[in-house]
Formats: C-alpha cells, structure tokens, sequence
C-alpha cells in the first residue's frame, strides 16, 4: 500500500512535468499559440480596397542593452495586402548578447486575422558588439477583420536569451 | 458501557513512553500527533489573523496609512498561504489524527513513525514562512497563488515561499498515505465501506484527492525554482515559455485544494446534524456517492480561475457548464443535512450551531461560486472583493465554522471535560455576526469594481470597507475569545460523560470512555 501510493505520487510529480509538453502541443494543434510559427499563405486572399487600416508599430527591449525600432511608426493598408515593415535593431554594448522578440497585438482578436509569413522573432537573434541590424515583417491582415476596427497595434518586445540557450522553438 | 481496550498496567508500552517536551517529539501515537496538529493550526490560525488584521486595518480607510504597498502585497500572499496551508489544512489533518482510528477501531495510524514526521515538517515550514518577513526584500508579495512572473523575480523571500510549499506538500502527501492505508487496512471486523462514519469517506476521498494533486504543486513550484535560478524557462516567455502555462498548472491542483479544504468540512456537518437531530444520516450512500463525484469532477473545472487569462470561447464554456455541474452533488448534500433535521428532535448546542450556520452560510457561498462560474459575469467580478466574498463564505463560514463545530463536538471525548455552553454560544453568535459584517458587504464592493490585492482604493468603497473592517477587528477578538474557552474547558470544564451527546452514535462515543485513553482499541471492537 505505502509502496503503492508513493509510486503514485512520484507519477504525478511527473504529470505535473507533462502538461508543459502536452500543453505545448494542444495550443500547436488548436492554433490557441502560434505567435511564433509562420503562417502559409493558403489561398490568394482578396484585397479590399474599400478599407484602410491602420498599422502602428510599436517596439520595446527588456534588460537588455539594444535599440530596437521600427523604421516607420505606421503603416496604412487594405485588409489583404501583403505588407512589408522594417525593424532595426543595434547592439550598443560590447558583448555578444542574443535577443528574442516577443509579439503582441492590440486588440486581442487581431490575432485571429494576422497572417505573418516572415518575421524575426521566429528564430533569436544574435547580435554581436556594435552591431546594427535590419529585418523585415512580412504580413497581411485578413479582410474578415470586423469593420469597427481601424487601427490595430503591432507590438514586439526583445528579452534576452540565457548565453547558450537555443532558440525559443527550436526552429 | 464497558472499555473495549485494557485499562490496566499490563501494557508495557503504555507507562514507557517519555514526557516533558521529549514526549510531544518523539511521539508517535496518533491522538499526541492529533493534539499537535490542532495546537500549531490555532497558532497559525493567529499568526494568518493578524495579517488579515493588518490588512483591514490598512483598507479601514482610503489612502496609505500604515503598511507600504510593497508590505500589504506581503500580508495578503502571506495571509493566504499561511491560512490554507498552516491552518485550515493542518486542523483537518488533526481531526483524521485524532478521529480516524477511533471512528473505525484502530489502535493507532498505520505508519506512526511517518505520522511524526510529517508533523515535525510543519513547523520548519512555518518558520520559514514567518521569517521571510524579515529577510532582504521582504516576504513573497505575489498573491498566495504567485504566478509568474511576479514570483519569478522577487527575492529570497520567495526562495522561501517555494521551500515552504515543497515541506508542506511533503508533509500532506505522507499525511494521506497514512490515512488512506489506515482506512483501508485497520478497520475493525464488521466495519465494511458502507459503514464507515462519514467523517472517515470524506477523509478518505479527500487523502486520494491530496496525493493526486499535491505531487503536481510540488512539480510547478519545482519549476518556478529552476525557472529563478537554472536557467530554465518554463514560464518566461522570452525563452519559449508561458506564464499562462503557470496558471494551468497551478489551478489543476487549486481547485482540487478547495476541495481538499472543504471535503472534512462535510464529514464533521454530516456527524455532527444526525447527532443533534438524534436521526440516522439521511442519504448516507448518496452523500458518499456525492463526496465521490464532486471529487472526481473538481478534477475538470480549473480553468474557471482564469477566464479572463485568455482562453477560446469553447474552453470557457467547456469550463463554465463542468463548474456548475459540481453545484448539483453540492445540492444533494445540503439537500440530505435538511432532510436530516426534518422531524429530528433537536437541540442546539454549540456544534450543533455551528453547524446550521455551515449549511447557511456556505450555501451562500456556493452561490455566489456559481454566480462567478458564469463566464460572462466572472468577466466582471474576475478579481474583484466579490470573489474575496465567496471563497471566504465558502472557507471561513465553510471550512472554519465546520472544524470549530468539530472541535466543539468532540472536545468532551479529547479533553475528558465539556466546555462552557453558554461561552461556547457566544463564541458562535459572536462569529456569526462578525463574519457577515465583514464579508457580506464585500459582495457590493466587488460588484462595485473594487480590485482585490490593492492597499487603497476610491473614496465610494470607504463606507463599506470601514463596516468589513470593523467586523473583520470583532471576528479577529472573537476567536481569541474561543481560545479562553477551549483553555478554560481543559483546565477547569466539568467532567464529561462518555457519551454527552445523546444522537452520538460513532465508536468513539459508544465503545470508549471519556477522555479516550492513550491507547484505544488495541483489541479491535466488533461492529455490527
Ligand atoms: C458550488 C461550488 C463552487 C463553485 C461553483 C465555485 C466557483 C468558483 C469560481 C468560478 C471561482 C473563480 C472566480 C474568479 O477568480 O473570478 C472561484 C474562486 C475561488 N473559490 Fe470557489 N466555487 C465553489 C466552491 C468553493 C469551495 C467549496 C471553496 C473552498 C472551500 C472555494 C474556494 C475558492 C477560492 C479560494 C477561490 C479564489 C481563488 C483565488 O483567486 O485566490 N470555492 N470559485
Ligand atoms: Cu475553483
């Protein structure tokens, strides 16, 4: 019996380590967390040229010594266009430091519409002293997007990597 | 009636045991293991009420007035881990001590020397959390739920928390292999399943309860430790992580913990109603099969704690309607305690009260658990004062009215003498009173928008959070009052009878005297 429960117990310590994989794979499956794999284009989406949306950039760092900006703070377009957006980044210290970017959206059912088929936040980053570097997004935003929205956010933020952790997904 | 155990000297084991303070160390007989329970849970019981009374005392009035904002954060984390982890569970785990072997004729636990340990982990436990008050950035201040990333930065205060949790986790798990194997192996002849006192089902399915979820606290905590210092990145979401995986997590065993706090709860309200409306249980395998189900369905219903983490409409429905199921086996319980007092002759002495006002009181609670199960509704009210509302109807008027009845109910049996009536009356209407002062009007000032964990507030929120705070200073004397009665039954109650409850109809009552020896049933009674 004490053998039998304490098996028991030491399996569900174990559980507890499963549902970081299992969770991991649900959000994949059901598409809940995908902010950092690239979408495909699927079909030729429709423009449509009767709307414009309004997209703001926004970039941040956290504890890390970067600049990191978007090289125009907005961009104004048709729901299903493909855009194309340039962010900077420079690494103002003198150590080799490696970044992942982290994305955000305002509202939250952006989500839902945002197609990125290229993006720097899908690998890190590694920047060494000194070093500037450009990268671009490439995106579109379904035309299902509900009409009351005009403006939407596009927020990314850079945290640094542990040295010597492997990027986020190991993609 | 007759002892069933021998009384006499003819015991070698019964005169060798030490005494002085060596006796309460190395013992390993489940009532001294019991006793110390009950007295470390009042004592943190005390230690959480002063930092409930602190926390009033801040929100008294608007503004900052005597705790930092850094500080309160401190004692609402601390408050509510040392009450659901050094009070409220230890009590229980005090009760099974003292009730289980006596409730199914067992002469002890079925492993004594684990029961001693995993008491003696509960002070060291303690400590460290009394004592991360005063190390170098204070206790945790993250809510006693600290998710990440708030309890992913934060100090050695938090270092300590995660140790803590660990050493209490340790502690239940061995707890309830012993209460689990005691009950299923010890039971005297003829004491089948379906006969078992309810107290010990309740036990039973709340000990499975702890070891399946325990083990899965001990997990995240573990990785919230590596995540702090190893390197790993479990809920950092700039190394691939997610703090949203935390609450998942956390909520798989916090909801199941709920339970766990409230599942004895039922076991005494079931002893104690029939007891004093002197009728049989009404429903007994209904209440067993309830305990069960609500068991295994407070398995499912986790996420109801993070509606508003973001989560697909589905999930949220999913959730919604598996958290209102659970109000239906709920229902039949407090259904059968009704049925119970039907027709019973009654009489209302302290457990009794104490009682009636569970069956009230939680009620509300239960309500006002369905109300925030409702998605569109918990949108709103998600970490407001009206979930402090409910989940303190549901703790306070639930779990601590149930073990204060339990005290009152079995007292006379532990201490060989009966407590104040009259005192103990007082003790009841005087909670009674205070509680709903303090909480009720908590239920306004969340739908009023007021957020929880927050030291100062706008001025509409001032009348009704002086009124909580006043009750909460009334409650908070209140239960120092009950410490003088439980000292003064001790040291000067009048001597008890073995059985002073007429409708008591439990082994302990019936085939032992009063105060229970130190050794009970050392040959087992047979149960018709
Ligand atoms: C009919 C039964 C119950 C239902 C439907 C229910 C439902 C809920 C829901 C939906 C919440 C989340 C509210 C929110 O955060 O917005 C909640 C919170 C809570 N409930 Fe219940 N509940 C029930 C019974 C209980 C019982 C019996 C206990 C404990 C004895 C309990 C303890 C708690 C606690 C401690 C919280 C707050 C956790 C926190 O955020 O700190 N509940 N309940
Ligand atoms: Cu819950």
């Amino acid at each position: 019996m004490l053998k039998k429960l304490f098996i028991f117990t030491i399996v569900m310590f174990g559980f507890g380590y499963a549902l970081v994989p299992f969770y991991d794979k649900f959000c994949e499956v059901t598409g809940i967390n995908n902010l950092l794999q690239p979408d495909v284009l699927t079909k030729e989406t429709q423009v449509d040229t009767s709307r414009w949306i309004t997209v703001e950039l926004d970039a941040n760092t956290r504890g890390l010594p970067w600049q990191f900006r978007p090289l125009q703070s907005s961009v104004r377009i048709h729901p299903g266009e493909p855009v194309d957006v340039m962010y900077e980044i420079r690494n103002d210290s003198d150590r080799e430091i490696n970044g992942q970017a982290i994305p955000s959206y305002s509202p939250r059912s952006l989500e839902k519409y945002l197609r990125k088929f290229e993006c720097f936040c899908f690998t890190k980053q590694v920047l060494k002293p000194n070093e500037v570097r450009q990268m671009p997004v490439q995106f579109i935003i379904e035309p299902g997007i509900p009409a009351d929205i005009n403006t939407v956010t596009i927020s990314y933020t850079f945290f640094e990597l542990p040295s010597g952790a492997k990027a986020i997904k190991d993609n | 009636m007759a002892a069933v155990q021998d009384h006499g000297h003819s015991h070698g084991h019964d005169d060798h045991h030490p005494t002085g303070i060596m006796r309460w160390i190395t013992t390993t007989n489940h009532k001294d293991i019991g006793t110390m329970y009950l007295w470390f849970s009042f004592a943190m019981f005390l230690v959480g009420g002063t930092l409930a009374m602190g926390i009033r005392a801040e929100l008294y009035q608007p503004g900052i007035q005597i705790l930092e904002p850094e500080l309160f954060n401190q004692f609402t984390t601390l408050h509510g881990l040392i009450m659901v982890f050094g009070a409220i569970m230890p009590a229980f785990v005090g009760f099974a001590n003292w009730q289980v072997p006596m409730m199914i004729g067992a002469p002890d636990m079925a492993f004594a020397r684990m029961n001693n340990w995993s008491f003696w982990l509960l002070p060291v436990a303690a400590t460290l959390l009394v004592v991360s008050f005063f190390v170098p950035g204070g206790a945790a201040a993250g809510g006693w739920t600290f998710y990440p990333p708030l309890s992913t930065q934060g100090g050695l205060g938090v270092d300590m928390m995660i140790f803590a949790v660990h050493i209490l986790g340790a502690s239940s798990i061995m707890g309830s292999i012993n209460i689990i194997t005691t009950i299923l192996n010890m039971r005297a002849p003829g004491m089948t399943m379906m006969k078992m006192p309810l107290f010990v089902w309740t036990w039973l399915i709340t000990a499975y309860l702890l070891v399946l979820v325990m083990p899965v606290l001990a997990g995240v905590v573990t990785m919230l430790l590596t995540d702090r210092h190893f390197g790993t990145s479990f809920f950092n979401a700039a190394g691939g992580g997610d703090p949203v995986l935390f609450q998942h997590i956390f909520w798989f065993f916090g909801h199941p913990e709920v339970y766990i706090m409230i599942l004895p709860s039922f076991g005494i309200i079931s002893e104690v109603i029939p007891a004093f409306s002197r009728k049989p249980l009404f429903g007994y395998s209904s209440m067993v099969y309830a305990t069960a189900s609500i068991a295994i369905l407070s398995c499912f219903v986790w996420a109801h704690h993070m509606f508003t983490a973001g989560m697909p409409v589905t999930g949220q429905l999913f959730f919604m309607y598996a958290t209102m199921l659970i109000a239906v086996p709920t229902g039949v319980k407090v259904f059968n305690w009704t049925a119970t007092m039907w027709r019973g002759s009654m009489t209302f002495e302290t457990p009794m009260l104490f009682s009636i006002g569970f069956i009230f009181l939680f009620v509300i609670g239960g309500f006002s658990g369905v109300i925030c199960a409702i998605v569109p509704i918990d949108i709103q009210v998600q970490d407001t004062y009206y979930v402090i509302a409910h989940f303190h109807y549901v703790l306070v008027s639930g779990s601590l009215f149930a073990i204060f009845a339990g005290i009152y109910y079995w007292l006379p049996k532990w201490t060989g003498r009966m407590y104040n009536e009259t005192l103990g009356k007082w003790h009841f209407w005087l909670s009674m009173v205070f509680f709903n002062i303090t909480f009720f009007v908590q239920h306004f000032l969340g739908l009023a928008g007021m957020p929880r964990r927050i030291p100062d507030y706008a001025l509409q929120f001032a009348d009704f959070n002086m009124i909580s705070s006043l009750g909460a200073f009334g409650f908070g004397l209140t239960q120092l009052f009950f410490l003088y009665i439980v000292i003064n039954c001790i040291r000067s109650g009048e001597k008890a009878p073995q059985k002073p409850w007429e409708g008591a109809t439990t082994l302990e009552w019936t085939a032992l005297p009063t105060p229970a020896p130190y050794h009970s049933f050392e040959t087992p009674p047979v149960v018709k």
